[in-house]
């Protein structure tokens, strides 16, 4: 087997004195769609937002296709900004809240990357946007402003502005958490297609049935740690901790 | 053509001091609000973005220029200056004051816009690769310009009416030029009527030409 895309070893967080990450231990290999399920401050976002250095950690270790992210060798040195930046652009992420750029179109969205951090030439990047636009079901919508688009719509968008980047990995922070329950499924299945596609995905997820129909692979958090790691019918079926089991039963799956 | 003695005769006596008034009225709040707010920019970007020392230099800076009335900055521009060696003309040293009033409001104001960003638009940014230079320019910059806006018009207005305070250094803007008009000729009520009309036709301008600007750029939705 080959060395997995994304490895997360000894991860620890800390905010001030609060450690919110004790030590997470992760692997994805290419194509690995695994989501992050747990009880809110259970640390699984923040795990999320460490793999791309939204957050800061403080001991452990992040490889994406081999190279160490945000920091360097045992001594843990935080590295360069631009260099920072550059690692940043190997996954690619989506929000809770969208957080699409409100000033530009759901076009120029998407091209803004391409054209800044990959440096490629306009018409190239309006191809590739168009092409992800349409993929995402939004061809005709690419002149709209997001105060113009639904809450669905605008998830859409930023889910093609962070896959036109051609990621290693792709990070779903609680996409449809922020979204009304009948705009949920065209996110869903967006998403749904990625993962048929090979997309290699973490996410984060509240919703239990998706989860378990579009995960390889289920991780359980409690309290900074990986509580259960295993396959969606094994961890939902057969929870082997307390915890997991009691989770389950509280969020109505 | 008109009788001595009349407002219009007296108006076409004194036309052209008038409009030298007009004009070094216009002149001083453009040289202010425009070095005011290349100023007043890089002010706004010490306050957020600044390291401890030079924020608190500013801060100081800022909280100290908006605690004290512009006469009072018009009064020390022109008399203190002197005493420490610096030799302006009346003109050069009201435009400092003024400069620096404005430069603490564009300041306050472009703080305020860029801190009320949400913090998601940064993330979002950086999340795609853009390194904080790009993430300014093409993310923050575009959208706190935009909240930023109808302060700076407001900021603009208060500018040309601080300028009448420049009358007392003896500057010769139109505040000046009218109390020497109506000096002569002692038609106090007309001619503070006509450059109280003046000031407002000029700021009317300024808003109806920034309303305008702000439909331009402002996002559908």
């Amino acid at each position: 087997m080959a060395q997995p895309i994304l490895q997360i070893e000894n991860l620890h967080k800390k905010f001030k004195d609060i450690e919110v990450l004790k030590g997470v231990d992760l692997a994805l290999d290419t194509g690995d769609v695994v989501s992050i399920i747990g009880s809110s401050g259970s640390g699984k976002t923040t795990l999320l937002r460490c793999v791309n250095m939204l957050e800061e950690f403080h001991q452990g270790r992040i490889l994406i296709d081999g190279e160490e992210i945000g920091y360097s060798g045992p001594q843990h040195k935080a590295k360069r900004e631009s260099e920072i930046a550059r690692q940043r652009a190997m996954t690619g992420m989506v929000f809770q809240q969208f957080n699409l750029f409100p000033h530009m179109t759901a076009q120029r969205n998407v091209t803004l990357g391409l054209t800044k951090v990959k440096k490629l030439p306009a018409d190239e990047a309006n191809a590739i946007a168009e092409k992800w636009l349409a993929r995402v079901g939004l061809k005709d919508r690419r002149d709209h402003y997001p105060g113009q688009l639904s809450g669905g719509q605008q998830q859409r968008v930023a889910i093609a502005r962070a896959v036109a980047m051609n990621p290693k990995v792709m990070l779903f922070d609680e996409v449809t958490s922020a979204l009304d329950p009948e705009l949920v499924n065209e996110v869903l299945s967006v998403i749904q297609d990625l993962a048929t596609e090979g997309m290699t995905m973490l996410l984060v997820t509240h919703e239990m049935k998706f989860a378990f129909e579009v995960s390889d692979r289920v991780v359980f958090m409690n309290q900074g740690r990986i509580e259960e790691e295993g396959p969606p019918e094994e961890l939902f079926r057969k929870p082997k901790s307390q915890r997991l089991a009691e989770f389950l039963k509280s969020s109505k799956f | 053509m008109f009788e001595q003695g009349t407002f219009l005769y007296e108006l076409w006596v004194s036309r052209w001091a008038l409009l030298q008034g007009v004009g070094a009225t216009v002149l001083i709040s453009l040289l202010a609000i425009l070095l005011g707010t290349i100023l007043g920019v890089f002010v706004g970007l010490v306050l957020v973005y600044g390291r401890w020392a030079s924020r608190f230099v500013v801060r100081m800076y800022v909280d100290f220029v908006r605690g004290t009335p512009v006469f009072v900055l018009v009064l020390a521009s022109y008399y203190l200056l002197t005493q420490i060696g610096i030799q302006l003309t009346a003109f050069q040293a009201g435009l400092v004051a003024l400069v620096v009033f404005c430069s603490t409001h564009v300041g306050e104001n472009l703080r305020g816009a860029l801190q009320s960003l949400p913090r998601g638009q940064t993330e979002a940014a950086k999340a795609i690769g853009l390194t904080f230079p790009q993430l300014f320019v093409y993310v923050l910059a575009p959208q706190a310009l935009r909240q930023a806006l109808p302060a700076w018009i407001n900021t603009a207005t208060e500018m040309v009416k601080a300028s009448t305070l420049l009358s007392v250094i003896s500057v010769a803007e139109l505040m000046l030029a009218t109390k020497q008009i109506v000096a002569r000729n002692f038609m106090t009520l007309e001619f503070y009527l006509l450059a109280g009309l003046i000031y407002f036709l000029i700021n009317y301008a300024i808003e109806r030409a920034a309303k305008a600007a702000e439909r331009r750029v402002a996002l559908p939705s």
